[in-house]
């Protein structure tokens, strides 16, 4: 009953080259479904396989229970708004939106009326009558997705809609995108490469990778249990331990030994015994720093000692890169009050980065040059 | 101040940049075009040349009866040269601005190549292809779709044949120049949005490439109108064009002034299309200046 777009082993290649391989996935009616992933991951395969530019070699896609496959793109339920916006450069921003009722044969009154409480919705009535060379992008992607959705499609696709515009008008049409999508209530198949675009309006995610999808989940289970190095080093930033188990301390805690670093607790997200090798995930901004040794340390926190290698100021908090034995751990400090009258860590500070065992994540699979990806290269040098 | 001065020393750059070919156009078109003009209300000497005082005369003669006729002929020739022209152009124009590797570089040289032959010798080529006893007909006749009567070569449709045959290019290369500029992922949003893929192509591809169409259009129609090697060689008497009479009224009769307002009257039916297309082209430039006034993104 929730699956209302199914993808069914869908499978897309060129030569030797899997664009899309055996890809399965639902997505429930009225949702924001991402898909996430770098640039040549299959997202955009798969987004115009959806919309019927591209033919998948094998596998189905249903629409509603209905198999769409095979079926040209003009007569799919479904509309686009595409990155480049690819508003007709002859037609005003009326008859731009008017296009898609007016090959539907709509009557001249009906596709007048629509259009109006289109143009209503994307807050452009004062533009109605300019091309669209007169208006700014921001303006621009407003009237492709008033172009789009006046066809009212079972689903909506959105193709890096806010790739081509600057960070502060994303981050506004991000929230009127979420206020029309809680208007029109249609399902939106939204593709990115921007993480924080995908988690900030989407109600789940599909990550994807190499043609397949890595993982799926609500935006802050993607990112509090990343089920794999990619998936973690892809979304926001990460520290990646490399150890092994020494002991199981009671059921929810193991001590494992950390490469060229220590000796650790770990919280057992799953089951592990002495001897497995293990790799953690732990995010900078669940660390914390600070300057004077802390007090005994209960056997549910990790401390460990360090120096503070570089500093960067960002505004809102902190990037700290501390050298802790022969390896360096991102950290990250929330500046919740007036740091001039703070005195904060700072180079060649010797330091403490303290951490709850149960904020790390144990990650099932891991790849090294994953950790790549990283603003901080696990090792130095 | 500074950009003041720079503006003006920018307008004097472009004043002496356009003069020598303003200069070009006064002296080898404008001259010679109000010389002609003069020359057609002048009296006709038997002796080559024109007489000394002003008359009508060329004007009013062309009222001859056979002169409709020809002008008729001049005219839908040169129409339907340009229609069947732009028919075969937009296609292949489509195509040549769609596909992206070495293959449309093959394409553009194999609409080039015929202009590194002379002129004259390919429509003798025609002549040849298109002769009684020659290669066309005797096949023609081999599948039965032609009998021994059958005239292919002197008539209207050996001229309007070699007449497309030579002006194709001329509307290939500019619908070609245009759709290399436009974006085929409309085309997409069309489909998307419902339209079919004809309808695509001409709601979308079309007003898309409006332009180059209207350069092929002039590129074809205006030349046409002015035929006269093509029409002489294998159009015969029944093939004739405005053209033709103007060059026997020059070479054979002596008569430049009635050949100057013959060439006047070819310049009225030539500068119609061209005048249109100037001026809709112009509301089209008014819309476009405030392009520039669009949005940095």
């Amino acid at each position: 009953m929730n699956e209302f777009l199914v993808f069914e082993g869908v499978t897309k290649r060129y030569g030797d080259f899997y664009a899309v391989r055996d890809v399965t996935f639902e997505v429930r009616q009225g949702e924001i479904f991402a898909l996430l992933g770098p640039s040549g991951c299959g997202k955009t395969t798969l987004l115009r396989m959806l919309a019927g530019f591209i033919e998948p070699d094998a596998g189905r896609i249903l629409v509603d229970g209905k198999d769409v496959t095979g079926i040209p793109p003009d007569k799919r339920p479904v509309n686009t708004v595409f990155q480049s916006y690819a508003l007709f450069p002859h037609l005003t921003i009326r008859d731009n939106i008017g296009f898609g009722l007016k090959m539907a044969r709509r009557g001249k009154a009906e596709i007048a009326a629509e259009v109006d409480r289109m143009l209503d919705l994307v807050d452009l009535v004062e533009h109605a009558d300019k091309k669209p060379d007169q208006i700014s992008g921001g303006q621009k992607q407003r009237v492709a997705i008033a172009r789009a959705l006046v066809n009212k499609p079972r689903v909506l696709l959105l193709d890096e809609p806010l790739a081509a515009l600057d960070l502060k008008l994303r981050q506004r049409l991000l929230v009127e995108l979420d206020e029309i999508h809680d208007e029109v209530g249609i399902t939106f198949l939204y593709v990115t490469h921007d993480q924080t675009e995908a988690m900030a309006i989407s109600d789940r995610i599909g990550v994807m990778n190499r043609g397949r999808v890595a993982q799926i989940g609500a935006p802050a289970e993607i990112y509090e249990s990343p089920v794999d190095s990619f998936v973690a080093a892809f979304i926001g930033d990460t520290n990646f331990l490399e150890g092994r188990v020494i002991e199981r301390l009671g059921d929810e805690y193991s001590l494992v030994a950390i490469e060229a670093m220590g000796e650790i607790r770990v919280y057992n997200d799953r089951e592990i015994s002495p001897g497995d090798e293990i790799h953690l995930s732990l995010r900078p901004e669940k660390l914390s720093i600070q300057t004077s040794a802390p007090a005994a340390t209960d056997e549910a926190r990790n401390a460990i000692e360090g120096t503070v290698e570089d500093v960067i100021y960002l505004g809102a908090l902190t990037r700290y890169w501390v050298r802790t034995g022969e390896r360096r751990l991102a950290v990250e400090r929330q500046h919740s009050r007036f740091l001039l009258d703070e005195k904060p860590p700072t180079w060649g500070d010797k330091v403490w980065v303290r951490w709850r065992a149960d904020d790390g994540y144990l990650l099932r699979d891991f790849a090294p040059e994953h950790a790549e990806m990283l603003s901080l290269p696990a090792e130095t040098e | 101040m500074k950009k003041g001065r720079a503006n003006i020393a920018g307008n004097r750059l472009e004043w002496l940049l356009t003069l020598p070919s303003m200069g070009w156009l006064l002296f080898f078109f404008a001259v010679p075009t109000v010389l002609i003009l003069v020359m057609s209300f002048k009296p006709a000497n038997a002796y080559g040349g024109f007489g000394e005082g002003w008359t009508l005369k060329a004007w009013i003669d062309m009222g001859h009866p056979s002169y409709p006729l020809i002008v008729w002929r001049t005219i839908w020739l040169s129409l339907l040269t340009t229609i069947i022209c732009i028919g075969f152009a937009l296609p292949a124009g489509f195509l040549l601005g769609l596909i992206r590797s070495k293959w449309r570089n093959i394409l553009l040289l194999l609409v080039i190549v015929p202009f590194w032959t002379n002129f004259l010798i390919r429509v003798f080529a025609w002549k040849v292809l298109l002769h009684p006893l020659g290669y066309l007909k005797r096949a023609l006749m081999l599948v039965g779709l032609a009998s021994d009567e059958t005239l292919l070569l002197y008539n209207e449709w050996a001229v309007l044949l070699v007449m497309v045959y030579t002006y194709l290019p001329f509307a290939i290369l500019p619908i070609y120049a245009a759709s290399e500029k436009f974006d085929y992922s409309l085309l997409d949003a069309a489909r998307d949005l419902g339209a079919s893929a004809s309808k695509a192509f001409w709601l979308v591809f079309v007003p898309g490439i409006q332009r180059g169409l209207m350069a092929a259009v002039a590129m074809v129609l205006i030349p046409a109108l002015g035929s006269y090697i093509i029409p002489d060689m294998v159009g015969g008497p029944s093939g004739e064009m405005i053209g033709n009479m103007i060059a026997r009224r020059v070479f054979n009769d002596r008569n430049w002034p009635h050949a100057a307002a013959l060439a006047g009257l070819l310049m009225i039916v030539t500068l119609a299309p061209v005048l249109v297309a100037f001026f809709t082209e112009k509301q089209h430039a008014a819309g476009a200046t405030r392009e520039g006034g669009g949005e940095a993104e």
